[in-house]
């Protein structure tokens, strides 16, 4: 394999390693603290400070105007009673799973067809991206128009799926699956990227030993390129997770968190709560309490998946 | 409430953190010295408006005002979708407008409640002029905890029952005078296999809409004056449980049709669906005119006929009073530099020549001397029905998501709607609604 032969003097590295350390200040060997500076105050400035005064102002009864107003733990007793708060968890929690199971076998499977060479692949593939490259809030509109019960798409085809009426968007569970299903639709182009990419990686050698040994297409499948997947199945998972647990646009336009609060999320609670209802304390209380747990959820999935021990595929060969 | 709905639209979740940071860290630097807390800057009067297809008046009244005073006014156009967040932030800052558009009651209380905005109620008293100007009813709307803080600006936009005259004469039906002839119209209507009312109930204020009638026509328009004023037991009326059972009822009876909870009105699916015939009558601002104007014209030119909502059985509101969005109010900042020209430049809503750019405009105004310019409106009869209905009205009561505060509002939108899908029994919506 070529790749060795970039690999020697890698190799090679363990005998100079103490002096390339203290050369590496000068700038031959890994960058400096330094290069991080400019990251890390845009950092600083727009994620930590600000998460830092969302979590006192969970603290506060602030209506967005004049100083906020100490309240001790109000807001966050009252967290634990709100039973939206409760519902937007469980429909979160819920929205993340749908998501992550519709989506993922969807985009791993266009994506490796997409790898391939067949004909019209990158015409098809174009196509699949587009989705992608609009709007979410022109997405919602066009989508709340298609589901509008009398003079959209879903006044032909409810009846089909149980929806005589096209009452899609008005009834608790329809409301939820059109949600799962824009989103899907949505972002399976951005996995599927993912897919295709990871795919393109996988050594060709791998699949001729196996059609040589007489594997079907089926076998190859599962026993070369889902293994050497791995990583990317756990990147696009995370991807999707942390962005089922903080999605929010289509929420907004296409049901408006209804019909009541059955697709109130937690995010669009969140919103709802700051900007609607002007209640920013609690509304920081609510998004407190979301950071911890999408950072939670990804940190989990990270230590599960042994994605942290950034094990090669590709090891050994 | 047209307005109201347009700044839920389209606001991005990255707004909530950077919001939070801006305000926070201007509202630090609002306690700076008197020379920055005025906004406006030198003779100069800082004014905000909600944009949108009157904004073309406001803008020739601010020219004429500038042309005979010393301190010019500097008119800023807010894009509709995010006027209250953005007034809102500001108010806190030395960037804060010195007059600004608003829809009184709840839109302001909170500022009110800060001591933010000028008193009127003395201006009003002393005035006889600026009192005479304006329909009681409307400047009365406005009022904060008693007082008023708002000089009536724009047109009137009171909720009426409109019908569809095609569906109507195909059905024999006559146009409804009583809650009885209502009841038989659903079940005439329902026969024909039309929905008797078009409702958007995948937005909240439409419901909200026939609450806001039954509950006046039910109890008079105390019972709602009650819960503005802060009385939660205003919700224990009879009338409110009342309301609340008719609701249920008119949604068993069918009155809505089946699928209400889908349609919406932003996309105007409700309005399509009571143009085409396909449902016979729409609840809803008068601004449905000129709605279907726009998007309907042979069918607003044709078939589209409107009237007042009837009375109920046993009720004792008064059947002439109104529900809906009074108008919008000129309110002036108490940090506000040039006092004495923020007064004069909100008296000049009364302005014989901004009355007629109004008309002009498709607005019906709330000044008491208006009638006899209606003429000049693009719809003489239809104006001065409105006009008169207003006029008459011994109360108009302002759409609740706008008479409440913003955290008692959303949830009471919440609520109604889940009453009307059956979320929540009448006894259980009365209940939260106390809970509140």
């Amino acid at each position: 394999m070529p790749v060795s032969s970039t690999r020697l003097p890698v190799r090679k590295a363990p005998e100079a390693a103490p002096s390339s350390r203290a050369s590496g200040s000068k700038g031959a060997g890994r960058p400096g603290l330094g290069w991080a500076v400019p990251g890390l105050l845009f950092f600083t400035l727009f994620a930590i400070v600000p998460m830092i005064m969302v979590i006192v102002l969970s603290f506060t009864s602030w209506q967005g105007l004049g100083m906020p107003s100490f309240n001790g733990t109000e807001n966050w007793s009252r967290l634990w009673n709100d039973p939206v708060m409760r519902q937007g968890i469980t429909l979160s929690l819920l929205l993340t799973l749908f998501s992550w199971m519709v989506q993922t076998p969807i985009a791993l499977l266009i994506g490796v067809w997409s790898a391939g060479r067949q004909r019209a692949r990158a015409v098809l593939s174009a196509i699949f991206f587009l989705p992608l490259l609009a709007s979410s809030v022109a997405l919602g509109l066009l989508w709340k128009s298609l589901l509008d019960p009398n003079f959209g798409l879903i006044a032909d085809i409810g009846p089909w799926i149980g929806f005589s009426d096209g009452n899609l968007l008005g009834s608790e569970r329809g409301a939820f699956a059109a949600i799962v299903f824009v989103a899907s639709w949505q972002f399976i182009p951005l996995h599927t990227l993912l897919y295709q990419g990871g795919a393109r990686q996988i050594p060709k050698s791998l699949y001729d030993a196996a059609y040589v040994d007489g594997a079907g297409t089926v076998r190859q499948f599962f026993s070369i390129t889902l293994p050497q997947l791995k990583n990317t199945i756990i990147t696009s998972s995370v991807l999707m997770v942390v962005g089922a647990l903080t999605f929010f646009d289509t929420v907004l336009i296409l049901t408006e968190g209804g019909p009541g609060t059955s697709t109130a999320i937690v995010p669009y609670h969140m919103y709802n709560t700051g900007f609607e209802a002007f209640e920013m304390g609690y509304a920081s209380a609510i998004a407190t309490v979301l950071v911890i747990v999408a950072t939670g959820v990804s940190l989990l999935l990270v230590r599960i998946t042994g994605f942290g021990a950034m094990r090669s595929t590709r090891e050994g060969m | 409430m047209r307005t109201n709905l347009s700044r839920r639209r389209g606001r991005a979740l990255a707004a909530f953190t950077a919001a939070i940071v801006t305000s926070t860290v201007l509202a630090g630097c609002g306690s700076g010295g008197p020379d920055e807390a005025g906004g406006g800057g030198e003779g100069t009067l800082d004014v905000w408006v909600y944009q949108d297809a009157s904004t073309k008046v406001q803008e020739e009244l601010v020219k004429r005002f500038n042309k005979q005073s010393d301190v010019k006014v500097k008119l800023t156009q807010v894009a509709g979708d995010s006027y209250q967040d953005k007034m809102r932030t500001a108010m806190g800052t030395p960037n804060a407008p010195d007059v600004f558009f608003n829809w009184g009651g709840g839109s302001i209380a909170n500022f009110v409640e800060k001591d933010m905005l000028v008193d009127l109620t003395p201006e009003f008293e002393k005035d006889a002029e600026l009192k005479k100007a304006f329909i009681p009813s409307v400047v009365d709307s406005g009022r904060v905890n008693d007082k008023i803080y708002g000089v009536p600006m724009r047109g009137m936009q009171p909720v009426l029952l409109f019908m569809n005259t095609d569906v109507f004469e195909k059905a024999g039906a006559e146009k409804p005078e009583s809650w009885e002839d209502l009841l038989a119209l659903v079940d005439t209507f329902k026969k024909e296999g039309v929905t008797p009312f078009a409702l958007a109930g995948a937005d909240g204020w439409p419901e909200l809409m026939w609450v806001e009638y039954l509950l006046d026509r039910f109890g008079g328009a105390e019972v709602f004056k009650r819960i503005q004023d802060g009385d939660s037991s205003g919700w224990e009326d009879p009338a409110v449980m009342k309301t609340a059972e008719t609701v249920e009822d008119l949604v068993d009876r069918g009155a809505f049709g089946k699928n209400f909870a889908s349609v919406n009105y932003t996309e105007d699916g409700a309005s399509t669906l009571f143009a085409k015939g396909k449902a016979a009558m729409h609840l809803m601002g008068s601004w449905e005119y000129s709605n279907q104007q726009a998007n309907q014209p042979e069918f607003a030119k044709e078939a589209l006929d409107y009237t007042t909502f009837p009375a109920v059985p046993g009720g004792k509101g008064d059947i002439k009073n109104v529900v809906g969005n009074p108008t919008n109010y000129w309110s002036i900042n108490k940090k506000a530099e040039e006092q004495e020209a923020a007064l004069e430049f909100v008296k000049f809503a009364a302005e014989d020549q901004y009355i007629e750019d109004l008309v002009a405009n498709g607005d019906v105004p709330t000044t008491s001397d208006a009638e006899s310019r209606l003429d000049k409106h693009a719809n003489p009869e239809y104006a001065k029905f409105q006009y008169n209905l207003v006029k008459e009205a011994p109360d108009f009561t302002l759409s609740w998501d706008q008479a409440l505060s913003a955290q008692q509002a959303e949830p009471t939108l919440t609520n109604i709607q889940k009453l009307f899908n059956g979320q929540l029994t009448a006894q259980q919506f009365v209940d939260a609604m106390k809970g509140l």
